[in-house]
């Protein structure tokens, strides 16, 4: 299993499209992804998942991914994350 | 006998046709328990890929007709139907349950509105409706039921429905819809606006339309006095369609004028502008042969979406409407957001008074990236036409002051790395605050031109909130108080070589053009529609009656005091 851990950047957390952005990116991969913030997890494929979180600016939030292709969808996500989204 | 209905004139004109009612299927559900659970999956399957390819079509069109930042929601409906949270769990339910797909799909879409409802946050909470709104597309196909498509009618109609939603107004075809009436909205929702851009006449806030007009009921829609009747008789029939008519006759009298320089009698000019909203909004402009834009609402680049525009995206639009001018003046105003026009994304707090609280300048002043943003995007655009910039709700020089050493700071970074911008460009302020319009003296040392927003100066000079019906005696154009005040800005930027023009409801508005016209405004801006009617009434006075007529109005008492004797002299 691969994960990583981001501190949101944006102004408005991660809403709309980031969180869409997102999703979209998780969706390419087989494995199974999820997204972790203050004791939640919630599947980064899911938008209505990642949008109820409610992440604002300055959370830390982290990225777990399992499956044959884990390396390159933490790749992936971390691309989408370090535009301007996350550090 | 026929039924009359009185609401608000959205969009001018006469329509006449069958009523179309706009109304959501029965999709009440029960709860079965069902054999094949096969079967019953494929048909949700089936629902769910109809109601995709549904909404791409909805998309594309809304991106060819409206744009991008419409067509965005459908892309966020769309992703809704691929959540795996949503869908994997209505088909897990349907399996471990062995429910029907339509009760399992309400169960679980049910549970997540709750939870994005029951959200602190103002932009969670909408997104419960685009929720309900996807989940009942799907829900009607699993019924059976056909979703109303409005870009199926075939015949003239006139829509009645309680509200149109932007995917109602994306897929009116012009040439079948004739009309619309609704139950709530008003001059300014969304779907008033589109009609007007549209130019098909509509009544917005009938409050009971939808209780009142049956399907394929006969109306008639005055979108010039605000009035609807349902299944009229026949003498009130020919009555409308005189009035039709005539209207049609007055629009072709009109439509001679549109390339025709706007003077009056005694051949002296005023320029008469348009307000847009979008750039689509440009078509109308040039049609109704306006000299200018003298109001640019940049908020809509930011409203129905999800986040703020990008610097690129502002650019392309502002250097869209001001290359299509080709060098006439366009006066954009920088982000007026806050009081009525709320940003669900920007999160803002509730405030008591919102007219009175954290908006438009005083938020851009705050959210200083946000206001750059669009500076930049302005400057840019600034070299490819007649751009003119101006703060809105200015209260104070020092705000104004702080706004254009912003705009400075953004110009001389642009220069510094190579970008045109036009050096030349004017810097105006909007006077809406009665502080301004007196200190207009010491502004017109600073500032290049005032444009008077009339709308917010009368509810903030009369202390009478505008949304408030109780209070709507008091907003009063034509009060002596609001005149005065015209006056003092007006001649405080002439003493200094500048110019005023107003870009607020009344400079379209057939009483106050003569008085404004006599009190020396430069510039009239208003809805691209009223542009023609204007120019042929100002070509039917003379300045020197008008500022007669303005000098004795300032002394009158009251309104209606002015009102009356504005009729006497020029009606």
């Amino acid at each position: 299993m691969a994960e990583k851990t981001y501190k949101i950047t944006a102004d408005t957390g991660i809403h709309a499209r980031p969180a869409t952005q997102l999703v979209n990116k998780a969706g390419q991969y087989e494995s199974e992804i999820t997204l972790e913030h203050s004791g939640k997890s919630v599947n980064l494929k899911s938008i209505m998942g990642v949008m109820s979180l409610g992440i604002a600016q300055g959370s830390e939030v982290t990225i777990k991914a399992e499956g044959p292709d884990a390396d390159v969808a933490l790749q992936g996500i971390d691309e989408v994350m370090k535009a301007g989204l996350a550090e | 006998m026929s039924k009359k209905l009185t609401g608000i004139g959205a969009s001018a004109g006469i329509a006449i046709a069958k009523g179309f009612r706009l109304e959501n299927p029965d999709l009440t559900v029960e709860r079965m328990v069902i054999d094949n659970v096969d079967a019953e999956i494929n048909k949700f399957n089936n629902a769910l890929e109809t109601s995709k390819k549904e909404l791409e079509v909805i998309k594309e069109r809304t991106l060819k007709e409206i744009g991008e930042e419409h067509a965005e929601i459908f892309s966020a409906h769309l992703l809704v139907l691929s959540d795996p949270e949503l869908v994997d769990t209505i088909r897990q339910k349907v399996n471990s349950e062995k429910v029907n797909a339509a009760y399992a799909l309400r169960e679980v879409a049910d549970q997540f509105i709750a939870i994005f409802e029951g959200m602190e946050n103002e932009y969670m909470k909408e997104r419960a409706s685009d929720i309900r709104d996807v989940s009942q597309r799907v829900l009607a196909h699993v019924l059976g039921k056909s979703v109303v498509s409005l870009t199926e009618i075939n015949e003239e109609v006139i829509i009645v429905g309680e509200d149109l939603t932007p995917s109602d107004t994306a897929q009116l075809n012009k040439d079948y819809v004739k009309g619309f009436v609704t139950d709530i909205g008003g001059r300014t929702s969304h779907s008033a606006i589109m009609a007007r851009s549209l130019e098909i006449p509509a009544v917005v806030g009938t409050k009971t339309i939808t209780e009142e007009a049956k399907q394929n009921d006969l109306i008639i829609v005055d979108g010039i006095e605000g009035n609807v009747i349902i299944s009229p008789t026949d003498q009130e029939l020919e009555q409308y369609r005189r009035k039709q008519v005539e209207y049609e006759e007055q629009k072709m009298v009109w439509a001679k004028l549109v390339n025709e320089k706007t003077l009056t009698k005694d051949g002296h000019h005023v320029e008469l502008a348009a307000n847009i909203g979008t750039p689509n909004d440009i078509e109308g402009v040039h049609n109704n042969g306006a000299e200018g834009v003298g109001l640019y609402r940049t908020e809509f680049l930011y409203m129905g979406r999800n986040e703020l525009p990008t610097e690129e995206e502002q650019f392309e639009a502002y250097k869209k409407v001001v290359e299509s001018m080709e060098g006439k003046p366009v006066v954009i105003r920088t982000l007026d957001i806050g009081g009525d026009k709320e940003l669900p994304y920007l999160d803002l707090p509730k405030e008591m008074n919102p007219f009175l609280g954290f908006r438009a300048i005083r938020l851009c002043l705050e959210k200083q990236e946000m206001f750059r943003t669009q500076l930049r995007a302005l400057l840019r655009a600034s070299a490819f036409g007649n751009l003119k910039i101006m703060f809105p709700m200015i209260a104070t020089l020092e705000e104004f002051r702080q706004g254009k050493q912003i705009l400075e700071e953004e110009r001389q970074t642009l220069e510094k790395n190579g970008v045109k911008v036009n050096r030349e460009m004017e810097i105006g302020i909007m006077v809406e605050i009665p502080s301004t319009a007196v200190m207009a003296p010491q502004f017109a040392k600073e500032v290049d031109f005032f444009s008077i927003g009339t709308n917010d100066l009368i509810q903030y000079t009369m202390a009478a909130d505008r949304m408030n019906e109780k209070v709507s005696y008091l907003y009063q154009p034509y009060n002596p108080a609001i005149l005065r005040l015209v006056k003092m800005v007006i001649d405080a930027s002439h003493q200094e070589g500048k110019w005023t023009g107003m870009c607020g409801e009344m400079a379209g508005d057939e009483i106050a053009i003569p008085l404004l016209l006599g009190l020396g405004l430069d510039e009239f801006s208003m809805s691209a529609t009223s542009v023609l009617p204007a120019r042929s009434q100002l070509a039917s006075i003379t300045k020197q009656e008008a500022e007669i007529v303005a000098m004795e109005s300032l002394n009158k008492n009251t309104a209606d005091e002015v009102k009356e004797l504005v009729r006497s002299k020029f009606f």
